[in-house]
């Protein structure tokens, strides 16, 4: 236990040494809140998305981009360029298992998530009026779920491949089309209803309908959370049967 | 009892046999040193012996366990090559978190001053020059208080005096009772430091000797070099117990021969009243021993 909390610290501490990572990840989700809800269009009642206001949807985007970026672009790069540098090896000649460095890796990514989340739920109650979520219990269980489902298929990515600038590249190529079924560009509520459909069996379409259901005082709905618990089984089978240490 | 024992162990990767045949074993307190030409299998085998790899067949003991046990991660300390530290982790907090891996750890301040380290604590992994990680890979290894040792390639990248040093640490380790085994290719430090050596070419173990012993296994080739004081003629010395040839470099006489030939050239020309002036004698080294040795593996192999 104590050497994962070392290890968990050591890691944290790595990460605050990367200004990028710290501000795409920690920063950034707040700051695309903020600019958005600059722009007044987004600040009134919508008919065409059932009366929300657009910077309501995009509180539940952010939150969902937080974790995409952690879980496909941070902890993949980070764990590949670990196995291809041959810590993973070192590790494994100590009394630490190498597991221990995953949990570290993981623990780090979820306490950067929390911080990220909160400061979104922030500058959104503070800034534009956007509501804290309504259900708490549903946003803590579409939040875990959502972010099982992001680490468990960015584990697999890090299983896959071969260097740490390849796991980058491949995080990057799942983060756009992921993100647009989240509705990064266009938010779900104006999807045409095949896209939708489509969305919602997506891993960050079901986490995204999940969050904005918890967020506007609802359960999320049970088909969201099975889509989403789906992705957590079969990726992360498939990530702990591929996973190489070397 | 031996604190390792290999015995016919066998990896193959793919269509390359690595290790076709390796067995030895390690007594406790000894510096056990493997020595071999790039390729050789040297670092398969340790990485077998230090629980990485899992043997084609062969079986390994270490510490009377299977070298997969758990329990001997905090008994054997292993140092390898090619293997990294995150770039911006400092010296200090390498240290600090390995001796946290271990129930019983070395001070590290003091393993870092006997290393060089103590000036570059507060120095990221990827500003540190290539001897200087090596060097901190060594503390690392033995900040557990390890029983076993195992240091692969120690000296690669260090400077003269560095790696004097680090020999320096290496007995001081060994005088605390920790068994080492040491991979190496470099014949002054097998000979400084090993008690035994096993030469391993082409995945197989082809001598297992003290240094000195290896040494003397190989047909100890020695050359006499001298001035005589008076012109001698080759028949002289041809026909002597010992000696092979007989060549002339101007004033001076090269006598080659075996192990006895100092004695009957010596015992000749004193018969003779000869002086033997700036007499030298050159003498198979280590070096010589290894060469002879792997150089026949490959001719074995080959035939």
């Amino acid at each position: 236990m104590s050497v994962l909390l070392k290890l968990t610290r050591s890691e944290l501490r790595l990460y605050l040494r990367e200004p990028m990572l710290v501000f795409w990840s920690l920063l950034f989700p707040s700051v695309l809140v903020v600019i958005l809800g600059c722009v007044p269009a987004f600040r009134r009642p919508e008919p065409g998305i059932g009366g929300q206001r657009v910077i309501d949807l995009y509180v539940a985007i952010a939150i969902v981009m937080t974790l995409a970026m952690l879980a496909f672009q941070v902890a993949p790069a980070v764990l590949a360029t670990y196995r291809e540098r041959g810590i993973l090896r070192r590790l494994a000649t100590t009394p630490a298992p190498p597991a221990v460095l995953l949990g570290a890796q993981l623990v780090t990514s979820m306490l950067t998530a929390i911080v990220s989340i909160g400061l979104v739920l922030l500058v959104g109650r503070l800034a534009f009026d956007v509501p804290l979520p309504r259900e708490p219990a549903g946003f803590l269980l579409a939040f875990l779920l959502t972010a099982a489902a992001a680490f468990a298929i960015g584990l697999l990515v890090a299983a896959l491949a071969p260097s740490g600038k390849a796991a980058n590249a491949i995080g990057s190529v799942l983060f756009f089309p992921t993100m647009f079924f989240a509705g990064l560009w266009t938010p779900r509520e104006a999807f045409p209803e095949v896209l939708r459909r489509i969305s919602d069996l997506t891993p960050l379409g079901a986490g995204e309908r999940a969050v904005a259901e918890a967020m506007s005082g609802s359960w999320p709905s049970w088909a969201s959370l099975t889509v989403l618990v789906a992705y957590v089984v079969v990726f992360g089978f498939a990530a702990a049967r591929f996973f190489r240490w070397e | 009892m031996p604190v390792i024992e290999v015995d016919h162990l066998r990896k193959r990767y793919g269509d390359t046999l690595a290790v076709s045949d390796v067995s030895f074993t390690v007594e406790p307190g000894e510096i056990f040193g493997i020595l071999g030409p790039n390729g050789a299998g040297k670092t398969t085998t340790v990485e077998c012996v230090s629980g990485l790899r899992t043997p084609d067949s062969g079986a390994i003991r270490v510490l009377d366990r299977d070298p997969g046990d758990p329990a001997l991660r905090q008994l054997v300390g292993v140092q390898l090559q090619e293997s990294g530290l995150p770039d911006k982790l400092t010296v200090r907090e390498a240290l600090e978190l390995w001796s946290a891996f271990y129930p019983r750890p070395a001070g590290w301040r003091q393993l870092a001053a006997d290393l060089g380290l103590s000036g570059k604590l507060g120095e990221r992994y990827a500003r540190l020059s290539g001897g200087q990680k090596q060097r901190l890979s060594i503390a690392l290894a033995l900040v557990g208080n390890p029983r076993i040792a195992i240091l692969d390639e120690l000296t690669t990248g260090l400077d003269p005096q560095a790696r004097r040093d680090t020999w320096d640490l290496i007995a001081g380790v060994r005088d605390r009772g920790v068994t080492i085994v040491l991979v190496t290719h470099f014949m002054a430090e097998a000979e400084r430091l090993c008690d035994r050596l096993a030469v391993i070419d082409s995945g197989a173990v082809v001598a297992l000797d003290t240094p000195a012993g290896l040494v003397a296994r190989v047909v100890a080739e020695q050359r006499l070099r001298f001035r005589p004081s008076v012109p001698v003629a080759d028949e002289l010395l041809t026909g002597l117990d010992g000696v092979r040839e007989v060549r002339r470099h101007g004033p001076q006489v090269e006598v080659v021969g075996d192990g006895n030939v100092l004695q009957s050239v010596t015992a000749t020309l004193a018969a003779h009243e000869i002086i033997a002036h700036d007499l030298r004698v050159e003498q198979a080294t280590l070096d010589d021993a290894f060469v002879r040795l792997t150089g026949a593996g490959r001719a074995a192999e080959e035939a």
